[in-house]
């Protein structure tokens, strides 16, 4: 495989946004995964919500790990570095280049393997450390780049290209984030980019760990009858409970119209979470309920989508360790340094 | 000579078998300490098992007026707390010398020697009388054999009233209780043994310029004033002082003056695999970032170290080294993690080492590490010991520079990158080895893809093996370039000596002390003492030019010695291995006695 750029073609038409850069400058190379693949579609999301979010390119941390859905941040905002890490240790990668700029905005690209088997540990304490970042695991039920294995998201009794059954209990990334506490837990479907480009934003803009489970069909190994994450299945089954809509800040007027009877979640920096239950009483701020939703809808072998459940005031990495507000990579040198009167100090105490 | 016939004032050892749980270990400290302040050299090596109560545990005292402070097993007062190990404490006494017990319980028959001085005192009893509690009197036993032990050795009790009044000076209670027990063993051993003790220590002033601490509390305090702002680590023994000394550095010199918030950021993370992501996430992002860790968790991180040394990231990290493999004995010291570090992770990495000999050096390495770290855009590891990390050493006092400015490498300012035509993180342009690197945030034109899967010169991905190959070559020229800005190896040379020792971090004090032994036999031998990894010239000059390098260091396989092989162009039959790794702190008898033996092999072989 190499890295293909994309034409530098730039239509004079092309809409712009605040920073004056059009949806262009946040792709990136072209993608070398199969035809019709789930995370391309998710790639064209996140350039989406990035450039209607107006964030700076290069003030945004892309990061991965490893399998076909880590390799897409080289798909979408290339002039933000990237770090493409070891398979499922992304999320040790995300935390400390938070706690060292927890300034910049921070998206981080995984898989169901990625996430749910090897990276599982990590993928746990990131949240319960609840670091600020965007968490898209791009879940497909199987090992893409190693040619079509079950990985611990394929439902019991889904079938292998080949046939062979799976007997395991799947690891559910959204039930589960729900009990290990995590701020914001949202599921959606590369098929449903009018879903998943709001709850990038709000996933963007909340502070803390916001998680965003997609059902992103593999076209090669598991998009098959048989499937429970084939593009058939998951559009026959998808079941969204809320439908949400990402309200920045300076928009909120615009908006408000196109609602009828929609709750609105205040955000950290003051933006607006809006939603409307399509579940009769659906409360996404109530985590019992939530997952007891959850739980029922998982049950009728309905996969729960839309914004799950949001705790907009939670307390992130930083609020948690105290930290300085500037990012610790900016705090100059003789602010940390001592100097020689302080260490003859504390000497003088060590005889 | 006549270990009796000596003048042995300010020249013995104590040793103090307690129960670990029962408090001993800050009772052991305070004589310790006492005696340095009496401006007299000494040491104190700490012997704990892996347990938390109930197991027994050792501390060994050494005092010697020419500063030869390596641990030895020539016990000439042994303070026999733990009646579980009498046998084996007793038996350790040489004859003619001492054993103070405590003689509320009657000492079985058959441990008796005819040939030891037994100083019993009833020191349960008199604790039992004079305080209230269990825990109290357990306590106020162990400072009661502080009491005791003062005595005999002609410490000087106002020092220790001395300390005790600082430890206790807000705690009135405590400090009288104390004040009780030190003068319940101190009176009793003056009433019934004075002067009956063959050593004893009188008061020098070979202090003044020192300090008491760990390499442990060095190098978290070197951490500081590097300007290290992020830390994560998992715990683990030896290791775990390090960040608990850094977090109380940080409580107190490290607030924002204005909020009170903190300059610093350490984690604790899930296990030893996040410790070094975390850290490899702080050093992509521009921070100064170290974690401590042993053998055990430098395993677990070997392949996040092979991602850091191809993917060129800046990382600290302190490997306190213990007994392994696996769990080994996990809180006695060993030498054992030189090829782990050296060439951790797979595929061709060769990583840079700092080999401190004593804490005064983990200071000062872990200031250069983190200036060597982001200069070479590699992780360095400062490898110390469990010996050097937990132990307090009589250590030269620090000092700080305040004109020091830390060496960030070749990192790329805004203004640099704008002025730049096309910024590419992996092009040698300098012909050094060194890119440059941007920092995440400053400017979109500093954007590039760091991976760990094949790169080329200009940070693309590729499959291609010329490619591929031009940077893994220009990496390890990256290297190998580091050598010679490393400490400098500590060498001694005496008159026309043809056998040079070398060795390694904790070894240091005996090996030292080896070569004046063998020197009063005639004996001349040369001293180098590696301090970095890779070797410097001067390594490779001092072992080309002796017949032959008998190399002192604490594991099985004499693995200093295999690097030596390795990197250098000395010849095998040059070397020559004095191995000590049953897990105590290295003392010079085994080095002499090792000595001797490779130079009689030698000496056959040559006849």
């Amino acid at each position: 495989m190499t890295q293909t750029a994309k034409p530098s073609v730039r239509h004079p038409g092309l809409k712009t946004n605040k920073l004056g850069l059009t949806q262009r400058d946040y792709e990136g190379t072209q993608s070398t995964l199969c035809a019709g693949c789930g995370h391309d579609s998710i790639t064209a999301a996140i350039v989406q919500a990035f450039f209607e979010l107006n964030i700076a390119p290069h003030r945004v941390a892309k990061l991965s790990g490893i399998g076909c859905s880590s390799k897409t941040p080289t798909y979408f905002l290339s002039e933000a570095h990237g770090f493409n890490s070891l398979h499922g240790r992304m999320p040790s990668i995300a935390t400390g280049a938070n706690a060292a700029n927890g300034k910049l905005a921070y998206i981080g690209v995984s898989g169901d393997g990625d996430s749910l088997s090897i990276g599982l540990g990590q993928f746990c304490h990131a949240m319960r450390r609840n670091v600020n970042m965007l968490y898209m695991l791009e879940n497909n039920g199987v090992y893409g780049l190693t040619k079509g294995q079950f990985s611990a998201s394929a439902d019991v009794g889904t079938k292998a290209k080949r046939g062979e059954e799976n007997q395991m209990p799947p690891i559910d990334p959204a039930s589960m984030a729900l009990t290990l506490g995590a701020s914001f837990v949202a599921r959606s479907f590369s098929g449903d980019r009018k879903q998943l480009v709001p709850l990038i934003k709000a996933g963007l803009t909340h502070r803390g760990f916001a998680l965003v489970d997609i059902i992103s069909p593999c076209v090669t190994f598991n998009d098959h009858e048989g499937s429970t994450k084939s593009y058939a299945h998951t559009r026959e089954h998808g079941h969204e409970v809320v439908e949400t809509d990402f309200v920045p800040l300076l928009h909120e007027i615009q908006v408000e119209q196109d609602h009828g009877a929609s709750t609105a979640v205040t955000m950290h920096d003051g933006s607006v979470v809006r939603f409307r239950s399509v579940d009769e009483h659906y409360d996404p701020t109530d985590r019992d309920a939530a997952y007891a939703h959850l739980k029922k809808l998982q049950a009728q072998g309905e996969v729960a989508t839309g914004l799950l459940f949001i705790e907009p005031m939670s307390r992130d990495l930083h609020e948690l360790e105290n930290t300085v507000d500037e990012p610790l990579v900016e705090v100059p040198f003789e602010k940390l340094c001592p100097g020689s009167g302080v260490l003859a100090e504390l000497q003088s105490h060590w005889r | 000579m006549d270990q009796n016939s000596r003048d042995r004032t300010n020249d013995f050892v104590v040793k103090i078998a307690t129960v670990n749980g029962t408090g001993s270990a800050s009772a052991n400290g305070m004589l310790m300490q006492a005696m340095f302040r009496m401006g007299v050299p000494v040491s104190g090596k700490n012997v704990f098992p892996s347990n938390i109560q109930g197991l027994p545990t050792w501390y060994e005292i050494r005092v010697n007026k020419h500063g030869h402070l390596a641990r030895s097993p020539n016990v000439d007062l042994m303070v026999a707390m733990n009646p579980k190990t009498y046998e084996q404490d007793i038996a350790e006494v040489r004859p003619g010398d001492a054993v103070l017990f405590d003689s509320s319980w009657p000492l079985e028959e058959e441990l008796f020697r005819a040939d030891v001085l037994f100083l019993g005192i009833p020191l349960s009893h008199m604790c039992v009388e004079n305080f209230e509690g269990a825990r109290a009197r357990i306590l106020m036993k162990n400072i009661a054999y502080v009491g005791a032990v003062a005595a005999l050795l002609s410490i000087d009790l106002e020092v220790l009233e001395e300390m005790l009044e600082e430890k206790f000076s807000a705690k009135q209670h405590l400090m009288d209780s104390n004040n009780v027990a030190i003068r319940l063993g101190y009176d009793y051993a003056k009433e019934h043994f004075d002067g009956l003790l063959r050593v004893r220590i009188e008061a020098m002033d070979a202090n003044r310029d020192s300090v008491l601490m760990t390499g442990n509390m060095a190098a978290a305090l070197g951490c500081v004033y590097a300007g290290a702002t992020v830390g994560a680590w998992y715990p683990i023994t030896p290791a775990t002082s390090l960040m608990d000394a850094f977090r109380g550095f940080c409580a107190d010199l490290r607030k924002d003056p204005e909020t009170g918030k903190n300059l610093y950021c350490i984690i604790q993370a899930e296990d030893e695999l996040a410790a070094i992501g975390m850290v490899l996430g702080a050093g992509w992002m521009g921070a100064r970032a170290f974690t401590p860790t042993s053998g055990a968790g430098l395993s677990l991180m070997n392949e996040f170290l092979g991602l850091a040394y191809y993917a060129e990231i800046p990382a600290v990290i302190f490997d306190v080294q213990r007994a392994g493999p696996s769990t080994g004995m996990p809180t006695r010291t060993q030498q054992g993690d030189f090829f782990t570090v050296a060439f951790a992770s797979h595929g061709d990495t060769k990583h840079v080492l700092l080999f401190p000999g004593d804490p005064t050096e983990c200071f000062y390495f872990a200031v250069k590490a983190f200036d060597l770290a982001e200069r070479f855009q590699t992780p360095v590891f400062v490898v110390s010991d469990l010996d050097i990390g937990m132990n307090d050493w009589v250590c030269e006092k620090l000092e700080w520079d305040d004109a020091f400015v830390p060496d960030r490498g070749k990192v790329l300012s805004a203004e640099d990158l704008q002025e730049m035509d096309h910024f590419y993180r992996y092009l040698d342009v300098d012909g050094d080895g060194i890119p440059a690197r941007s920092l995440p945030g400053v400017d979109p034109k500093g954007a590039y893809f760091t991976r760990g899967s094949g790169h080329d010169r200009f940070g693309r991905y590729t499959e291609d093996g010329d490619l591929y190959q031009d940077v893994v070559d220009r990496i390890a020229r990256k290297i190998e370039g580091a050598a010679e800005a490393l400490p400098p190896p500590e060498v001694r040379l005496a008159n026309d000596a043809t056998v040079g020792l070398v060795t390694v971090g904790s070894c240091r004090g005996a090996v030292l002390e080896a070569i004046e032994l063998l020197a009063e036999d005639g004996m001349a031998l040369d001293f180098l003492r590696i301090t970095g990894f890779p070797f410097s010239s001067a390594v490779e000059e001092f072992l080309l030019s002796h017949d032959l390098n008998i190399v002192v260091e604490q594991n099985r396989d004499g693995q200093l010695k295999r690097l030596l092989m390795l990197e250098t162009a000395v010849p095998k039959k040059k070397l020559a291995s004095v191995l000590d790794y049953r897990g105590s702190p290295l003392g010079a008898d085994v080095v002499v006695q090792g000595v001797r033996n490779q130079l009689g092999l030698v000496a056959v072989e040559a006849g």
